[in-house]
């Protein structure tokens, strides 16, 4: 009981957690080189949670500094996060750009087959 | 015109070491002629020495850290760029490698680019540049990540333009790993800021010393400490996280090579000591849990077992590559064992290292734009018809392996100095031991160059161009110079090393 | 003219001699990729430069005989690690073998080379010039460090030489030699040099010897003895059993080369260098008193032994002498193992008497070469009728090797010989005495074959035509036997300044207060 308590109150880190360990798996366990940069997104994302969820406090609004706003939520997280959406954004689209010109390199985007047909690339 | 006065411009220099390159960028950018952006690269990256040596220059003469506030926000709450002893130190290696690399690129670039591409080529390097030095001088931990990926996202772009196709895959491996690396990086700064709300690394030194001792947030900062070490030691290539590497080097364009080998993994190298060492502190770091010995067996992992993988290798680029894993496998053991002498061997083989593997990458280059190829059974040969450059080749070489006389010697020394101290006399063995391998790797590359009847390819080819020769040189030159001056790297290299051993003991 | 330029070099410092001897190989190796199209003026600047050479050396002789210890100090590379030459009597002994014989081998090598058409000849005589540059280095090193980035240097200049011939053979002779030399070096004389450095927290050679076995810092025996390994075998170029096998294989080089391998440079700076880090890093006394030397004597003597026993199975000419030189190293070693200051005289003079014979020797083999094209020890049938000049040459110094008199090699058997009398080793005394006739077994049947046996397809008393080797070789062979005369009346020149060896330190600290002693201490403890 006392265990379910604690993963009620904690549930954001659990999601932050799982959410992780399937990008990163994703990463690993696929073949597919477009699969593999979803799993690489799916894990970048998971830090944007781990970052959020202690910043956000329930009932908080922006941090307005005026009479009658008591209760803000931290600003610095939120804004550290922006930046990582950026580098997570251009990540993406480098990997994906780079998946196209492999596309147009090898033909296939299934590591495997790539690497059949050029072994040495490995 | 008072504004422009050296008075005014003075207290600016450490965020113009980053802003010049980034404008620089910009302007690249725009320019459609490949020359002129080679132009304003080279006034560039030659500009940035001169700014890093004199920040490096006042730190020592005064012996206090330069810090600077952006927008003149006070510590904890704004970003601080701050130079001290050690940032200045491998600010400099940086930037004079950066700049000396430049007269090279530029028959390099337009013969390994396509036109339309050079141009912002240079954009990406310029860069890269403002990225390596943007993590070396900020004093912010996610500042640190931010030009982490600055510098890496350059990086993927200057490697997939190879023109082999397995440059792109190449970038596309290494894309997913930095991404991995940069991004545990990231979960431990999270994790460090949840509990002690500052990312600033003089803040967070001190707030940690206090969160250490609360049994509930132990577990949290020794999990952070994981995250960045294995997420660091992925974008610096330490064995077994390398594998990105090989490829990456041999498949990149010979000048990203050549620039890459000598500055990226250095500056991974720095943010993983200044973490470590300035941020956690080495005496909780390295005595209450067992990293430093896992670095030390990782270390000699890296020195023999990718030294002998270059002994195998066909491919010289390939062989510099996984010769350049075991390199930084002597410098993550000195950073390991965490003693003076250790650290300084470690330090000074940061420029060392960086000295002389964009020499022999230089040489390559060199090579592949004679020959078109840097395999060994195309450049066999190659020695009798570029002496000049492969002169330079094999006295680089010499300094790879630690003869004496050259840099590669004291880098050495120290590290088995710094073992002895330590009382691991069977370390030094090991230390000993792998460089004997570099002998064999070098000899054999020496052996095709200068022995075997010339190839079809290397029959056709001359000597390199003056002014591929001269920087090239200019580094080997070096590589004798520092085997016998050694102010410069060990000096300052000691200084950092008991600055960053001092708080801790 | 000469003898005022010899006059006006005594007067110059002996500093300046140190710097000037370092030099003018260097210089040379600088100028003559000049001339590469003028072979002419290339080899006379290979000759002048060793000329030079030997005048400059010798002018540093008068000051070593006097006492003096000139240093010339370079350059300090980091702490501990420092640039710096001292000339001390074993240096300067070494360091006058060494330029004396340079001018012989370079009058042989231009004759020799121009007879076999050789290639790439001005890379050739770079690298000598290199090779003589490290080897005066050597010679005159002040510390450990320098020795050591000398020693390197020697091997990677010899190393193009020994490979000169660029077939598949010589790159693998080449590889052995480099590896195993490299390889000793880097793997265990290096680690020998960081672990004095931190025992003794200095690297200059003293007198008496810098590591310490009494007091605080002491060294334990058994750590003395792992040290003694480490620098013998580290030093490859000593060619101890069982880090012999490149010098064998090293033959396949041109004959001059092989000559600067055994008697001018290489493995002479090898037991040379044991020669110093025995007296001047670790002290006679030191070694003898805590016995640290015992395994070493033992395994020298087998080393004089074995060796002689593998040459006289050997058909290769060259292959016989190589053999031949592993032996008299061992003499060397031995002589320094025993740690008596006889025996180490005799070692210091074996250098000498030893080189001159030697090379002698190795000059009778490449003539042989360069004359008939014969290389096995089973062809040399009748040659004596052929080449009488160089034959009998080949009989005089095998008798020096041997140590008969009137010749050279006498002196040396005797230091050493009374030597291992000295240390209580009366088994050493009747190694060296067996081993004189295993030289006399392998040597003379040569020269008999040669004078003796009938040429093949010649009937005995027919008249044949001399054919000898080209007149450049011929006058160099002429002057090293010559030498080997000499050496019996003269080696005075050289007794005397062994003689000043300061073996036991006592010199130097009866100059020194023993609060000063107290104060090297002290900084040697800082520095740790």
């Amino acid at each position: 009981m006392e265990l379910l308590k604690t993963f009620a109150a904690h549930y954001n880190y659990f999601i932050t957690i799982f959410l992780m360990i399937s990008g990163l798996f994703i990463v690993i366990a696929r073949g597919n080189l477009i699969k593999k940069l979803v799993g690489l997104s799916l894990f970048q994302t998971s830090v944007y949670l781990l970052y959020l969820t202690p910043a956000k406090i329930l009932g908080g609004t922006a941090p307005i500094y005026e009479e009658g706003y008591k209760l803000y939520s931290n600003p610095l997280p939120h804004v550290l996060m922006l930046t990582a959406i950026v580098v997570g954004v251009a990540t993406l689209s480098l990997g994906l750009a780079l998946v196209v010109r492999i596309k147009e390199a090898y033909g296939t985007v299934e590591e495997d087959e790539i690497f059949a047909k050029d072994p040495e690339a490995e | 015109m008072n504004a422009l006065s050296w008075g005014a411009v003075e207290p600016q220099l450490p965020i113009l070491l980053v802003v010049i390159p980034l404008l620089g960028a910009l302007l690249t950018t725009f320019l459609r002629n490949s020359f002129m952006a080679w132009l304003v690269a080279t006034v560039v990256a030659f500009t940035l020495p001169f700014i890093s040596i004199h920040l490096l220059v006042s730190v020592l003469e005064t012996g206090q850290p330069i810090v600077y506030k952006i927008g003149n926000w006070e510590a904890p709450f704004g970003i601080v760029y701050r130079v001290d002893q050690l940032s200045g130190y491998v600010l400099s290696v940086i930037a004079i490698i950066g700049a000396v690399i430049m007269p090279f690129a530029r028959r390099s670039v337009a013969a390994e680019i396509e036109e339309r591409a050079r141009s912002w080529y240079y954009t990406m390097y310029l860069l890269c540049l403002a990225g390596l030095l943007g993590i070396v001088i900020t004093g912010d931990a996610f500042n640190a990540f931010v030009f982490l990926e600055i510098s890496s996202l350059a990086t993927y772009v200057l490697i997939a333009l190879g023109k082999n196709r397995r440059a792109l895959l190449a970038a596309y491996q290494y894309l997913i790993m930095g991404t991995i690396g940069a991004t545990l990086y990231v979960i431990g700064v999270g994790l460090l800021y949840v509990v002690t709300g500052t990312l600033n690394f003089d803040d967070l030194a001190s707030r940690l010393s206090a969160a250490i001792i609360d049994p509930g947030q132990r577990n949290a900062v020794v999990t952070a400490l994981g995250f960045i070490v294995v997420g660091l030691s992925l974008k610096l290539a330490l064995f077994p996280m390398h594998m990105w590497l090989p490829n990456a080097y041999a498949y990149a364009p010979s000048f990203a090579t050549a620039f890459l080998a000598g500055t990226a993994t250095k500056a991974a190298i720095y943010l993983l000591v200044r973490v470590v060492f300035s941020v956690f502190g080495v005496g909780m770091t390295l005595e209450n849990l067992p990293i430093g010995e896992v670095v030390i067996v990782l270390s000699i992992a890296a020195m023999f077992l990718a030294s002998i993988s270059a002994v195998f290798e066909t491919n010289a680029k390939r062989m510099l590559a996984y010769s350049s894993v075991a390199q930084i496998g002597y410098i993550t053991l000195g950073i390991a064992i965490a003693n003076q002498a250790g650290m300084t061997g470690s330090l000074a083989h940061i420029a060392n290292h960086a000295i002389m593997k964009t020499a022999l990458f230089l040489a390559l280059g060199a090579v592949f734009y004679r020959v078109g190829s840097v395999l060994y059974s195309d450049i066999s040969g190659i020695g009798r018809k570029m002496p000049l450059t492969m002169a330079a080749f094999a006295v680089a070489g010499l300094g790879l392996m630690g003869t004496p006389g050259t840099a590669g010697f004291i880098s050495k020394w120290y590290l088995a100095v710094a073992a002895i101290d330590d009382g691991m006399y069977s370390v030094v063995f090991l230390i000993v031991a792998s460089s004997l391998i570099s002998v064999v790797y070098i000899g054999r590359i020496t052996e095709v160059v200068w022995f075997r009847e010339p190839s079809k390819a290397a029959a056709k080819a001359k000597e390199a161009p003056l002014s591929m020769l001269i920087p090239l040189w200019l580094l080997v030159g070096a590589t004798i110079y520092l085997g016998f001056d050694t102010r410069a790297t060990v000096g300052t290299a000691s200084e950092a090393a008991k600055m960053l051993l001092e708080g801790v003991q | 003219m000469f003898t005022s330029l010899f006059a006006t070099l005594q007067n110059m410092a002996p500093e300046d001699l140190i710097l000037a001897a370092l030099l003018i190989p260097t210089a040379a190796a600088l100028l003559i990729p000049l001339f590469h199209r003028i072979p002419n003026l290339r080899e006379a600047v290979t000759l002048i430069a060793a000329v030079a050479l030997a005048t400059v050396t010798w002018s540093l002789y008068p000051h070593i005989i006097g006492g003096e210890q000139p240093e010339l100090k370079v350059w300090e590379v980091a702490q501990g690690l420092t640039l710096s030459f001292r000339v001390e009597p074993l240096g300067m002994l070494f360091g006058l073998v060494a330029s004396t014989l340079w001018i012989v081998n370079s009058i042989y090598s231009i004759g020799y080379m121009r007879g076999n058409n050789e290639p790439r000849q001005t890379s050739f005589y770079v690298c000598f010039a290199v090779a003589l540059a490290s080897t005066m280095a050597l010679a005159f090193s002040a510390n450990l460090f320098t020795m050591f980035l000398a020693y390197e240097l020697l091997t990677i200049s010899t190393y193009p030489l020994v490979t000169h011939k660029a077939t598949p053979e010589a790159m693998k002779a080449g590889r052995v030699y480099l590896m195993l030399l490299i390889g000793t070096s880097m793997v265990l004389f290096l680690p020998a040099i960081v672990i004095t450095w931190a025992t003794a927290g200095t690297l200059e050679f003293t007198a008496g010897g810098i590591i310490p076995i009494a007091g605080e810092n002491a060294v334990s025996p058994f750590l003395l003895g792992g040290l003694l390994f480490l620098f013998i075998f580290g030093i490859g170029k000593a060619a101890v059993m069982p880090i012999h096998f490149w010098l064998p294989a090293a033959m396949v080089a041109p004959t001059p080369v092989s000559a600067l391998l055994h008697a001018v440079a290489v493995v002479k700076a090898g037991v040379f260098s044991i020669l110093k880090v025995v007296v001047y890093v670790f002290g006679i006394d030191a070694l003898t008193t805590t016995s640290a030397n015992t395994w070493i004597i033992y395994l020298s003597a087998f080393c004089v032994l074995m060796a002689s026993i593998i040459a006289m199975n050997q058909d290769n000419l060259k292959a016989r002498l190589a053999y031949s030189t592993v032996s008299q190293l061992a003499y060397i070693v031995l002589g320094a193992a025993l740690a008596t200051a006889t025996s180490v005289t005799g070692g210091a003079l074996h250098i000498l008497m030893h080189a001159f014979a030697k090379i002698t020797l190795f000059f009778c083999a490449g003539a042989i070469y360069v004359a008939h094209h014969k290389t096995e020890v089973s062809q040399l049938d009748g040659l004596g009728r052929l080449m009488p000049v160089t034959m009998f040459a080949f009989l005089i110094a095998s008798l020096s090797i041997i140590g008969i008199p009137p010749l050279g090699g006498t002196w040396s058997k005797w230091f050493l010989a009374l030597g291992a009398l000295d240390a209580h080793y009366q088994f050493a005394m009747a190694v060296f005495m067996i081993s004189s006739l295993l030289n006399t077994a392998y040597l003379l049947p040569i020269v008999s074959r040669a004078f003796f046996k009938p040429l093949p397809g010649i009937a005995n008393g027919e008249k044949v035509a001399i054919a000898e080797a080209p007149t450049a070789c011929l006058i160099a062979i002429s002057v090293t036997t010559l030498g080997c005369f000499f050496l019996f009346f003269y080696a005075d020149f050289a007794l005397d300044m062994i003689k000043l060896v300061d073996f036991t330190g006592a010199q130097t600290n009866a100059a020194s207060s023993p609060a000063a002693s107290a104060e090297i201490l002290k900084g040697a403890s800082n520095v740790r």
